[in-house]
């Protein structure tokens, strides 16, 4: 806990709730009898409404970008380093948003809500969501809160894919779209992480078909394990030297058994462990299946460019040099097809140590690169 | 703001038709690149490598792409653009000949620029005090110097000649930017800077 909250943080938030009574059809066919999306505000709408900006957050993320619920709050929110009072996503200029999705366990329907039809958890019988299913909920949510045309939609990893999405499906209700150490589909490398994370999950005995709730327990081993594999894809074999090399846990010499001899692996298990106490397990599940199923190029016969045919609005497209999850290789796929496509592009490759969870750390070049962005957002948005 | 541009970006702004689309290779702060924005409508995207450039092309509201030249311009279409300009660069890069090749496929036209080694200044330095020349137009220490591949006049029209790129158009500038008689005489003694519009085929 901070032992007083940083001037430069947004300071105390408080969540809110937009719940649609009516019902959702979705991608895959099916629908939800209405819904709630969990969301953040910090800074506020200008008068014209010009200012507003939309956050979009990754796999494990929720709503919570920015602030402390309370001032004992161990960690603020997630993108901390970037968004508040004079920081890059400036919240003296910008109205900010930032909104959870469907299917996740931060307070939005998901598959631990109740399924009205059973009174009982909906578990693996809640329908499949899609990046799309998520930015139409956003959009909705937008209409709710009066905002026409964001200023800017941004997002990282999984944010920036509906980064893209929104850029597609509503050309004309966002005037600049960010999109962070994204990618315009899944590898089949990136593809089998997320199967092998499934199977860790589905293969725990605690699982129960995704009916776990019902047996007052959880797949805890699958989770944290599917944690602990996302977690080393994050980070780069170079941050992962740095930060634990080879060092044995508080210096001691080798049990020459199986306990927790590195550093490293006392840091994954720590990983693992803790994301069980703040993630539900079916969740992991939809979520990175939506990952997998991103895809727009696929209905265009893989031309992404013809994909992004519908864009108006300029991007900014921002890689790390040492993501090998998402890499900027991933990046300049997307830069192409917006450039055959005509868009305003933008693309910086940031040198950064940390693989894909470069995205959340206060990189100097990144955030210079955001601030001189965003600046000139401001300036063309009257924020 | 002002317009005033550089002499040598004066004259390939004088070049490029408005509301054209442009691809400004090393565009620095984006200075040409904004000119032609703001003054003559032109789309135009800038592609720079260094960190700090990119940052101040940015914070001119221009597309800027981060890039190494040597790397080449395999992401950009075949014409997808009407000019690709390539201001004082192209000393500096690895391949110059197929960076010259790159731009007027991506490009329908080039504009090419240079400082010229033929210089009477550079060839006096040479030719005289055998020292490697060190002039306004080339600032650098042989030791410590980005410009790898310096040539001169002829040398560039022969390159042009040899790989059946068209020469539409030359301005050669003295020491001072200026066009003068004497560098328009004898370019390749009296020119310090040369401008080339280029396109392929015979």
């Amino acid at each position: 806990m901070p032992s007083a909250i940083p001037e430069d943080s947004v300071g105390l938030v408080t969540h809110q709730d937009f719940t649609v009574e009516e019902t959702l059809p979705l991608e895959c066919g099916r629908s939800l009898p209405g819904y709630n999306l969990r969301y953040e505000c910090y800074g506020t709408l200008n008068a014209d409404r010009s200012n507003a900006v939309l956050l979009c957050h990754a796999l494990s993320g929720d709503h919570h970008a920015a602030g402390y619920y309370q001032p004992e709050d161990r960690k603020p929110g997630w993108w901390e380093h970037l968004v508040g009072p004079g920081k890059p996503i400036d919240s003296r200029r910008f109205f900010i948003v930032c909104s959870n999705f469907i299917g996740s366990c931060k307070g939005s329907t998901g598959p631990a809500s109740i399924n009205p039809e059973t009174g009982e958890p909906w578990g693996l019988d809640f329908p499949m969501v899609t990046v799309k299913d998520w930015v139409r909920t956003q959009a909705a949510l937008a209409d709710h809160l009066g905002i026409g045309c964001w200023a800017a939609v941004i997002g990282g990893s999984l944010g920036g894919m509906q980064v893209m999405q929104w850029a597609m499906d509503y050309p004309g209700r966002l005037r600049h779209a960010i999109a962070i150490a994204a990618s315009p589909r899944l590898t089949a490398q990136n593809i089998a992480f997320n199967e092998v994370c499934r199977q860790a999950i589905m293969s725990d005995p605690d699982f129960h078909e995704g009916r776990y709730s019902h047996f007052d327990t959880k797949p805890r081993r699958g989770l944290s394990l599917a944690r602990m594999i996302g977690h080393i894809t994050y980070l780069s074999d170079d941050a992962m030297r740095r930060k634990f090399g080879r060092e044995t846990r508080g210096g001691k010499s080798f049990s020459f058994g199986f306990d927790v001899d590195f550093e490293v692996e006392s840091y994954l298990r720590y990983q693992g462990s803790s994301f069980v106490e703040r993630f539900d397990a079916n969740s992991y599940l939809y979520i990175t299946r939506a990952l997998d199923y991103f895809d727009p190029a696929a209905a265009f016969d893989g031309s992404l460019s013809a994909a992004f045919a519908s864009i108006q609005a300029p991007f900014l497209v921002v890689s790390f040099s040492t993501d090998w999850r998402f890499s900027p290789e991933r990046s300049r796929e997307i830069v192409q097809a917006l450039y055959a496509a005509g868009v305003d592009v933008s693309y910086t490759e940031i040198q950064a140590q940390h693989g894909h969870d470069s995205f959340l750390l206060p990189i100097p070049q990144y955030m210079a690169v955001l601030r001189a962005y965003l600046d000139r957002v401001a300036e063309e948005t009257g924020a | 703001m002002s317009t005033l541009l550089r002499p040598d970006l004066a004259i390939v702004a004088g070049w490029i038709a408005p509301g054209s689309r442009v691809l400004d290779l090393g565009c620095g702060e984006g200075e040409l690149l904004d000119y032609l924005r703001r003054e003559k409508g032109v789309k135009g995207y800038g592609i720079e490598i260094e960190d700090a450039r990119v940052v101040s092309a940015l914070r001119r509201g221009l597309p800027v792409i981060q890039q190494d030249l040597d790397a080449g311009l395999r992401q950009f279409g075949d014409h997808s653009v009407d000019t690709v300009v390539l201001s004082l660069t192209l000393q500096a890069v690895h391949f110059p000949r197929d960076l010259l090749l790159e731009m007027l496929r991506v490009g329908r036209e080039g504009i090419v620029s240079f400082p010229n080694m033929g210089h009477w200044q550079a060839r006096w330095q040479l030719g005289v005090h055998g020292r490697m020349p060190v002039t306004d137009a080339l600032p650098h220490t042989w030791y410590d110097t980005p410009n790898i591949h310096l040539c001169t006049l002829r040398d560039f029209e022969n390159l042009c000649h040899e790989n059946g790129v068209r020469v539409l158009q030359r301005v050669v500038l003295d020491d001072r930017r200026r066009s003068t008689w004497a560098n328009r005489l004898m370019p390749n003694l009296f020119g310090e800077v040369a401008l080339y519009r280029c396109a392929s085929g015979a």
